[in-house]
């Protein structure tokens, strides 16, 4: 059914439903007729960077950086600039921007292109990996239907954790291995094909698409002051409804457990902002940026599961997803992981020295992902310390490997 | 004119002849890879951060004025 986008003012939304409020429950995408019957049109008059720096908005695909002003070092750069949707998520926990895409795929198709418009861009890419087969295809439809003034290409880059990161995309999307480069030159001032180039995750686009329609005073409308809107979380663990969640940032983790039904057993810890992020066993936590949030995952750890072992995967993982360019990354990681995994199997590993090997890591790649790692194997070894005396005593303890932080079947 | 010395991670292979040059301003980590440090070079070490650079048998140091870095 369709019918004509409808020309009546359509009001800005209330409540934390911003970007997940047209969802159908049939799980099919929102048609572009849909969308504008939802959102209304997005017809912007004012200058979208002041409106961006207005509202706060700061980039949802971990980074965290101050849009407007990424935007403006765009602008200020020399050439025509290129846009670069980065829908890859690379992080097997996260599922938000494949669901943006496949659900609600105009709400980042509109940034985009608003986007595109202030920054007088002619190109704009969609990065997906090379498993989001069924987002693609839907993306593909949804660009079938608009006319935008630019030209779009759906382009599709290999699977991998470190793929996400702006330069190793940039590289990909040249058909250079997915790797990163070192920084300067930055990609706002040299990028795909040597333009200025805009990378933006999926669901920082989103929202801008909503802040141009709405304005920055409804953007803060919720939030805090500091950190103003919402965010996507995807929750996963032993809760009643994993999946993904609109939530305004500051709620606490025990208010997030509620709206997904709360634990379906007891908790022994959360683990925040995913493989990049920090456990804690503080429940009134508030989910921000500044408490590790990143891109938004949220896994709730059963006390069945042993914090231990799970973490050793994933620092394996982390080492193993290495691009392998810089030695502190290749080495350290390797280092970190074999040494959790050697305490987990009950020998003793210094603490000290896996602590320093984390320190040494940490800003000496041309990445952030030895950084990521090595904040995830401290907060390991700092919050898993009755696990960790037990391993070391006893080889194990009451908590086994459930593969809940790399379960990838939930959806 | 104070510079600082910098190091390009990627190409660096943890060769590690600037830290024997340098050992007041490079130390190496335990996988023999170097730690520099980030500050300006002082005026009575700026010859000897010369030679690391031009030594480095993968031409992974340089000696950069001041930048201002506009990270994004």
């Amino acid at each position: 059914m369709s019918s004509a986008p409808s020309r009546r003012a359509v009001s800005a939304p209330l409540g934390a439903g911003r970007l997940l409020a047209a969802l159908r429950r049939d799980g099919h995408p929102v048609s572009l007729d849909e969308h504008l019957a939802h959102y209304g049109r997005l017809d912007l008059e004012s200058d979208l960077i002041a409106l961006l720096d207005a509202s706060g908005l700061r980039g949802r695909g971990g980074g965290g950086f101050p849009t407007g002003r990424k935007l403006s070092a765009v602008a200020g750069a020399r050439g025509r600039p290129v846009i670069v949707v980065n829908g890859t998520e690379g992080e097997p926990a996260s599922r938000k921007d494949k669901g943006l895409l496949g659900r609600v795929p105009h709400l980042v198709l509109d940034g985009a292109a608003a986007a595109a418009e202030a920054l007088g861009a002619r190109h704009v890419v969609i990065a997906t990996g090379r498993g989001a087969r069924t987002e693609r295809t839907t993306v593909a439809r949804a660009l079938d239907e608009r006319r935008d003034r630019v030209r779009w290409r759906l382009a599709t880059v290999p699977d991998g954790f470190v793929v996400g990161e702006e330069t190793a995309l940039l590289n990909a999307l040249a058909g250079a291995p997915a790797k990163p480069s070192l920084k300067p030159p930055f990609p706002f001032e040299r990028g795909l094909d040597g333009a200025p180039t805009l990378v933006q995750n999926a669901e920082t686009l989103a929202h801008l698409a909503l802040i141009a329609r709405f304005g920055a005073s409804w953007f803060r409308s919720l939030g805090t002051e500091a950190e103003p809107g919402t965010a996507l979380v995807t929750l996963s663990g032993a809760v009643a409804r994993t999946g993904v969640y609109e939530i305004e940032l500051g709620t606490s983790v025990s208010e997030l457990l509620a709206q997904a039904g709360g634990a379906t057993e007891p908790l022994s810890a959360f683990l925040v902002g995913g493989y990049f992020g920090g456990w804690t066993r503080d429940r009134n936590l508030p989910l921000t940026a500044a408490n590790g949030l990143g891109a938004g995952v949220v896994v709730a750890l059963p006390t069945t599961s042993c914090g231990l072992l799970e973490s050793a995967r994933v620092a394996r993982y982390l080492a193993d997803e290495s691009a392998g360019q810089c030695g502190p990354c290749t080495h350290g990681l390797a280092a970190l992981a074999a040494g959790l995994e050697q305490i987990a199997s009950g020998q003793g590993v210094e603490r000290d020295r896996l602590e320093r090997w984390a320190r040494q890591v940490a800003g000496r790649g041309a990445c952030r992902h030895p950084d990521g790692a090595a904040r995830f194997v401290t907060s390991t070894l700092s919050t898993f310390q009755d696990e960790i005396s037990l391993h070391v005593r006893r080889s194990r303890c009451s908590g086994s490997d459930r593969g809940i932080l790399t379960d990838r079947s939930g959806r | 004119m104070n510079r600082t010395l910098r190091l390009d991670p990627i190409a660096c292979d943890g060769h590690g002849l600037c830290a024997e040059i340098l050992p007041e301003w490079i130390a190496l980590d335990d996988w023999g890879y170097p730690i520099v440090d980030g500050r300006p070079v002082p005026q009575q070490l700026e010859e000897h951060a010369r030679r690391a650079v031009k030594e480095c048998p993968r031409i992974a140091l340089r000696l950069d004025r001041q930048r201002t870095t506009g990270a994004v």
